[in-house]
């Protein structure tokens, strides 16, 4: 899932600014399983601005609404009145929820309420991690299942760097070192072998390196008459 | 690969390669540039290690904090009628800037290269910036290496004129985890087309004998010439520093004892009951107890079979490098003549 966090109040209400009438828009998806912009997040977002803005003296209508997801237009739409009466939307979507409200109405003013973090999943009750660097050109298979370019914190291909001590990063000892899973695992397995073996330098054009992404599918797309 | 000489029997000529070619036990220090552009600080210590080595390390923005760049400081040496060991990682460059760096090195006179992965840059003075690790140490060891064998770039397209022809070095940190698999790293090290390896710093020589029987049983020591890292310890607290806090290094207890004797004399006392000449005193005497120690472990890491030279790490104390050599017994150091080598451009040999 993406795994988001919530802005501070502060910054939420700096970007909020001056707005009289402010729409709140959570998501029903990854970022209501984190916990961080879902419905129950809306609601408390805009009664904290709400009361902010009363011991301001400031007067200012909030209101917020959730959508199943903000990142498919369908969605909006359904939202869209409100959207547009809205001198600003304060999204807790994640950054494409942001970017898909900002496309879809070119006239009306959004702003984040979330810094969207990482693509992960949760490790314990109220932990979330890392898994996935979106790189584009998944070699998961050579590394038994743990992702080197998303968990090493030099996304390392050949193995460990002289950094790993008792199977954490050198960096911070809260960061298991991803090689040292990796070494585990495929022992496990009886696949260490694979570690042997020289990984060439990666090819990051498919990762953001070869710049914003696309996937167009041929066999999804729609012929001239049935658009 | 097969790595390829030039016509005169050597790879890249390098003083460090002629040295160990001829069989001698090498000696490489290492240097480490101001955070300032001040030429003279190089100068300053270079003429500290010049006649005491074979070649010197240049670090590469060691710690990421930011200094003269390894190439720029690198020139300085050549100037000064030493030997540069460029040390290159992986962190700050991605495989264009590293070529084109190594290109402009190359012409500049240098002729070896250490090839590193690069500390992260959350430990020095720019913990915000971007690191790059487009390349791994590994890659950046095959990738030096293919430059001079098959006078390519990374993309596989060849040079248009003088290929750089380096001699090509890689780090090993032989007590790392996962240790068992340490020296399975150091073999890929070699088959990507590593010369020569300089080691973290070994205190623990016993340990250290027993990761080059694994070496040895996997025959790297015939494949590359191995240099074992030292360095003088400067305080008791500086050996329990590294004890505690980096990574893969080994710090028998003995050794910390032996520099807290050096201190017995001042024992006893808070840093504010001694007086300046005390503790001046004192720093002395930790100090040439960590020289003595370092010789000691040079003379026991000479014993190993596989064991091809040292390579001393004075970290901002570069005055200590001739009287741990001196004391070691390995100067004068060697000279060894650019005609062609004698011996294969294996380390075994052949």
């Amino acid at each position: 899932m993406i795994v988001a966090e919530q802005k501070t109040l502060d910054e939420i209400k700096s970007l909020v600014g001056d707005a009289r009438k402010v729409l709140v828009v959570g998501c029903g998806t990854c970022v209501t399983v984190c916990f961080a912009g879902g419905a129950r997040e809306a609601a408390i977002v805009a009664t904290s601005l709400r009361m902010a803005s009363r011991l301001e003296g400031v007067e200012r209508d909030v209101t917020d609404v959730t959508v199943q997801r903000q990142c498919e237009w369908e969605y909006l739409d359904g939202i869209g009145e409100k959207i547009s009466e809205a001198d600003v939307v304060l999204s807790l979507g994640c950054g494409i929820g942001v970017q898909a409200i900002a496309e879809h109405f070119p006239d009306v003013w959004v702003v984040p309420g979330l810094n969207t973090s990482f693509l992960g999943l949760p490790t314990e009750q109220g932990v979330w991690a890392e898994r996935c660097a979106a790189c584009g050109d998944c070699i998961l298979g050579l590394t038994g299942g743990i992702c080197p370019i998303a968990r090493c914190s030099k996304s390392l291909l050949n193995g460990p760097c002289g950094g790993s001590e008792d199977g954490h990063c050198e960096i911070d000892p809260e960061i298991p070192c991803a090689w040292q899973l990796i070494y585990e695992r495929l022992e496990r397995m009886g696949r260490l072998d694979a570690l042997f073996e020289i990984q060439p330098p990666k090819d990051w054009s498919t990762s953001r390196d070869g710049g914003p992404r696309k996937i167009v599918r041929a066999d999804l797309r729609l012929s001239p008459e049935e658009e | 690969m097969t790595a390829r000489a030039a016509d005169n029997g050597y790879l890249s000529g390098s003083n460090l390669e002629r040295v160990l070619r001829a069989g001698h036990f090498a000696v490489t220090a290492e240097l480490g540039p101001p955070q300032s552009a001040d030429g003279d600080v190089i100068r300053r210590k270079a003429a500290l290690l010049k006649g005491n080595c074979d070649a010197v390390n240049i670090t590469d923005n060691q710690t990421a904090i930011v200094r003269m760049s390894s190439i720029g400081a690198g020139t300085i040496l050549v100037q000064e009628g030493l030997e540069p060991v460029i040390q290159m990682t992986c962190r700050d460059r991605n495989r264009l800037a590293i070529q084109s760096d190594l290109l402009g090195a190359y012409a500049l006179g240098m002729r070896n290269v250490l090839c590193l992965t690069g500390d992260h840059q959350s430990f020095g003075n720019h913990p915000t910036a971007k690191n790059v690790f487009d390349i791994d140490s590994i890659q950046l060891v095959q990738m030096v290496a293919a430059m001079r064998d098959e006078g390519i770039f990374q993309c596989g397209e060849p040079f248009k004129g003088q290929e750089p022809r380096f001699f090509v070095g890689a780090a090993a940190a032989p007590f790392a985890d996962p240790v068992e698999f340490r020296p399975y790293r150091l073999a890929k090290k070699v088959k990507a087309g590593a010369d020569f390896i300089q080691t973290q710093l070994i205190y623990d020589v016993e340990a250290f004998r027993k990761y080059m029987e694994k070496v040895r049983e996997l025959g790297l020591h015939e494949q590359t010439y191995i240099l074992a890292g030292v360095g003088p310890l400067k305080s008791p607290g500086m050996a329990r520093y590294m004890k505690k806090n980096v990574p893969g290094i080994l710090m028998p207890d003995e050794i910390i004892e032996r520099m807290q004797a050096a201190g017995a004399a001042w024992a006893g006392k808070s840093k504010d009951e001694l007086t300046p000449e005390e503790k001046k005193a004192r720093s002395r005497a930790w100090r040439e107890a960590g020289i003595r120690i370092c010789i000691e472990l040079i003379q026991q890491l000479r014993e190993i079979e596989g064991v091809a030279g040292v390579h001393i790490m004075a970290i901002e104390w570069e005055e200590a490098v001739e009287p741990i050599v001196s004391g070691a017994g390995l100067l004068p150091r060697p000279v060894v003549e650019t005609s062609a080598p004698q011996k294969a451009a294996s380390p075994g040999g052949s």
